[in-house]
Formats: structure tokens, sequence, C-alpha cells
């Protein structure tokens, strides 16, 4: 009994040693004359340690643009990426770290993001999401929620969009699209039924890079609505939002 | 005699062995000998030159948050109910933060309601109050609190507002919503957060339209990931 006891103590210790050792750091060393240490990731919280030149860090987690390291003898903080971008990695070289910017947004593969505007009187949220085909190219999927005074309902959008000029700082871009919109009156009115129609779509917009993984967003999209009475349907709709690419 | 039997009997098991392990060992020698080869050069040079491999660990980062909360949700003219919901954000940096969140509560009668008895305004399905919105969050006064002697914890005030839509009284409602919080950082990744917002639409469930205020406060946890 003891010695088995005693053998699942030491398998548990092992694996606890494997646990604590299997979590590896990047570990950088300090070129500058030192890098400040905050209590907290951002500006506002105090200084409590300076590592000096020589000195050696791990980084142990990343927040926004802080990240948090620790010194050979225990010490812990948030140093800020301007600074980390001063020490130099194993090999000796200036660390490099992933910084979301331009270029980034200009590579960009996917981007979602949720805009609101006015669909000829009536209130809409819309999702959506992107594909980038090439720098100029994507394709989107939209839902939309309607709500309107009288009636609410649903749009799903499949659209081609072509970014004609991607490096302006204020990006203009076309699109066309197709798909189906559902409508029911509103409870408190009198009931008619449900419709869903299909629709074809034209519009333009443009994309403005903000920061970090951010985009503003503006569009215009006009819409004609395929329904099943002797008149198709124009609505214009206009939205603003905002979206975020990785 | 004895031994003679010994011979034969030893002569014949040898002759089976010999018979089995022909048979068997044959196929295999063949085998042997190819793998015997290709094994070969690898014990004769054995690099004695350690190689430095520089892989560069992933840095964690930690600009996700995930959280649920629950909470009171007074809904005008329906009363104050429990509300329970989801959050998911996105931190652009220290200060800035876009949040996506979900909410349920199930409203009570209005008094006009209780008052007549009988009278019932909504069925149990319209009386769900379901939102959805996405906000942008701003943190303002980023600090530390003391817990006793040796114990300090990060927090910060935010400042939060958005727009998204409301399922109540079978409608959907556009809804905007404003208000404002607070972050209790127990570590790096593990949250609590206090939360106080508005929910504004304009409703016409009562007959004629007006702007509706829908307060609620709630408590919840949050992971960074």
């Amino acid at each position: 009994m003891k010695p088995a006891l005693r053998s699942i103590l030491i398998i548990l210790s092992l694996f606890a040693a494997s646990a604590l050792h299997a979590k590896e750091y990047r570990e950088v060393s300090v070129a500058d004359p030192y890098i400040e240490m905050r209590t907290g990731p951002g500006k506002g919280y105090p200084i409590t340690y300076v590592a000096e030149r020589g000195e050696n860090v791990e980084i142990i987690r990343r927040k926004t643009d802080w990240f948090k390291v620790r010194n050979d003898r225990g010490r812990e903080g948030w140093v800020n990426i301007v600074q980390m971008e001063q020490t130099l990695d194993a090999a000796g070289e200036t660390t490099e770290f992933e910084r979301v910017g331009r270029d980034e947004f200009l590579q960009r593969r996917w981007e979602t993001g949720i805009l609101t505007g006015d669909f000829s009187g009536a209130d809409t949220v819309s999702i959506y999401g992107g594909y980038s085909i090439s720098r100029n190219l994507s394709v989107e999927v939209w839902g939309s929620q309607l709500i309107g005074n009288f009636s609410t309902g649903w749009l799903g959008t499949v659209a081609v969009v072509h970014e004609t000029w991607p490096e302006w700082r204020i990006s203009p871009y076309f699109t066309l699209g197709t798909g189906i919109v559902e409508t029911s009156p509103k409870s408190t009115l009198v009931s008619t039924p449900d419709r869903s129609d299909q629709f074809a779509m034209v519009g333009a917009g443009a994309r403005v890079y903000v920061t970090r993984r951010f985009v503003l967003r503006g569009e215009y999209k006009s819409y004609v609505v395929i329904t099943s009475r002797d008149d198709n349907e124009e609505v214009e709709e206009w939205k603003l939002g905002f979206g975020f690419f990785f | 005699m004895e031994t003679r039997v010994r011979i034969l009997f030893l002569t014949l098991v040898a002759g089976m062995m010999l018979a089995t392990s022909g048979c068997s060992s044959l196929p295999f020698f063949g085998k042997k000998q190819d793998t015997g080869t290709a094994e070969a050069p690898e014990q004769v040079i054995e690099p004695e030159v350690e190689r430095r491999d520089i892989v560069k660990p992933k840095i964690d980062t930690e600009d996700f948050e995930i959280g649920g909360f629950a909470g009171i949700m007074s809904v005008e003219d329906f009363g104050a109910s429990p509300v329970v919901g989801a959050t998911l954000a996105y931190h652009f940096s220290e200060a800035l933060f876009a949040e996506a969140a979900i909410g349920r509560t199930d409203t009570e009668e209005t008094s006009f309601e209780r008052l007549s008895g009988a009278a019932q305004l909504l069925t149990d399905d319209e009386r769900q109050f379901t939102y959805y919105n996405a906000s942008v969050g701003w943190n303002l006064f980023p600090g530390e609190a003391f817990f006793g002697r040796d114990r300090a914890f990060n927090q910060s005030l935010y400042l939060i507002g958005g727009l998204g839509s409301t399922r109540f009284g079978g409608d959907d409602l556009f809804t905007i919503n404003f208000g404002a919080g607070y972050r209790l950082l127990f570590n790096d990744v593990f949250a609590l957060r206090v939360d106080f917002r508005d929910h504004v639409f304009d409703s016409d469930l009562l007959g004629e339209s007006e702007t509706v205020h829908n307060l609620t406060g709630h408590i919840g946890f949050s992971f960074f990931f």
C-alpha cells in the first residue's frame, strides 16, 4: 500500500512540475538605460520598478499595448509597447511585436461589424461579415433588422464589394448584391399576412481606418424589391457604423 | 535403448525447430537486412553539435472579454424583474472597448392588469423582454483598489453607450442604451462588473407612441482571453 501511495505521489508531483514548466515565456533583455514597470496596463498606473539595461525579463501576457513582464527576481509589472520594442530578443536583435496598423488593415482577410441607419423610414440595425478575395474585391453577408412604425422585418443580403482605391484615407467602395426581405406588420395594428420578397441592391460607401482593428463605415444602398404585385418597390437605405478586421 | 530414443527425440525436435524457424525466418531475413542498412548510417554518425532552436513562445494576448450578468430590470409600466444576460467585448486600447450584449427578463403585469383582475394586455410570450445591443465603452479613472494591507486590485469606471434592438410585446423596437459601470480585476484575467444602464425606445404598446425608459442594474463576472 505504502509504495503504491508513494509512486502515486511521485507521479502527481511530476505532473505538477511539468504543468509548472509547460508554460514557456518569451524572454527579452533590456537595451535601453531602463524600462518602466507599472502596476497596471495603462499609463495612469504608478511605476513601481525599473528594469535596468542588461536585465532579462519574461513576457507573461499582453493586454492591448501593454505587456506584463517578470524579471529574474520575480518582480512583475506592465510595460508599454514603445519601451518593449527597444528590448533585445534571444538572438540579440530588436524585439518585434505584432502591431496592428494601416498595413494590416490593407491586408485584412476578414471583417465584421455593426451599422445602423434608416431604411426608407424604418430604423435598421445591420450586422455583416466580409471576406477579402483581393485588396479590391470582397464578398459580404449582411443580416439587417428593420424596425418601422407600421411593420418590422428582416433583410438578408449577399453582396460583392469593390474597393476602388483601398490606400486612400477615406476609401470609397461600390457594392452589388441580392437577397430576401421579410416584413410583418406590427402586432398593435390590424394583422395582414407576412411577406417575403426578393430584391436586387446597388450601393456605394466609404471606409475610414481609425486605429488598431477599428474601421468606421458609412454607406448608401438602393434596393429594388421584386414584389408579387404589379409594381416593383424601390427602397433607399443609408447606414453608419463601425467594423473590425482580423 | 534409452539413449537411442533420446537421440531420435532430439533429432525430431531439432528437425521441427529448423523447419518452423526456416519457414518463418526466411521472409523476415530479407526485411531485416533492409532495415539494417537503413539504420546503419544513423548509428555511425551521431551529431554531437547541439543546435540552438530559437522558437519564440507565443505571447498570451487578453484583448477579448466574455462575461455573464444577473440583475434587475425595470421595464416601464411592467414592473421590475430579474434580468440575465451575456456580453462579449473587445478592448482596442487601455481606454476604449466595443461590446455586444444580450439580455432577457420576464416582465410583470401592469398595475392596470392587476387592479382590473381579468384583463390581460399581453400573452406570456409577449411578456418576455429580450434585447441585444452593440456599444462602445470608455474606461474612465483607472486605478487601484486596496483590500487590507497587502492586496491591491486594478479597477476602473467606464461610460458605455450603443444601440440595438428589443423584442417586447410582440414587437421589435429600435433601442439605444447608455450608462456607466465599474470593473474590478481580481487578477489579470478575471473581473467583477457592476453595470447600470438605461434602455430607451419608442413604444405604442399602451396606445399612444411614447418614449420608454427601462433602467437596468446588474452585477456579473467576466473573463479575459
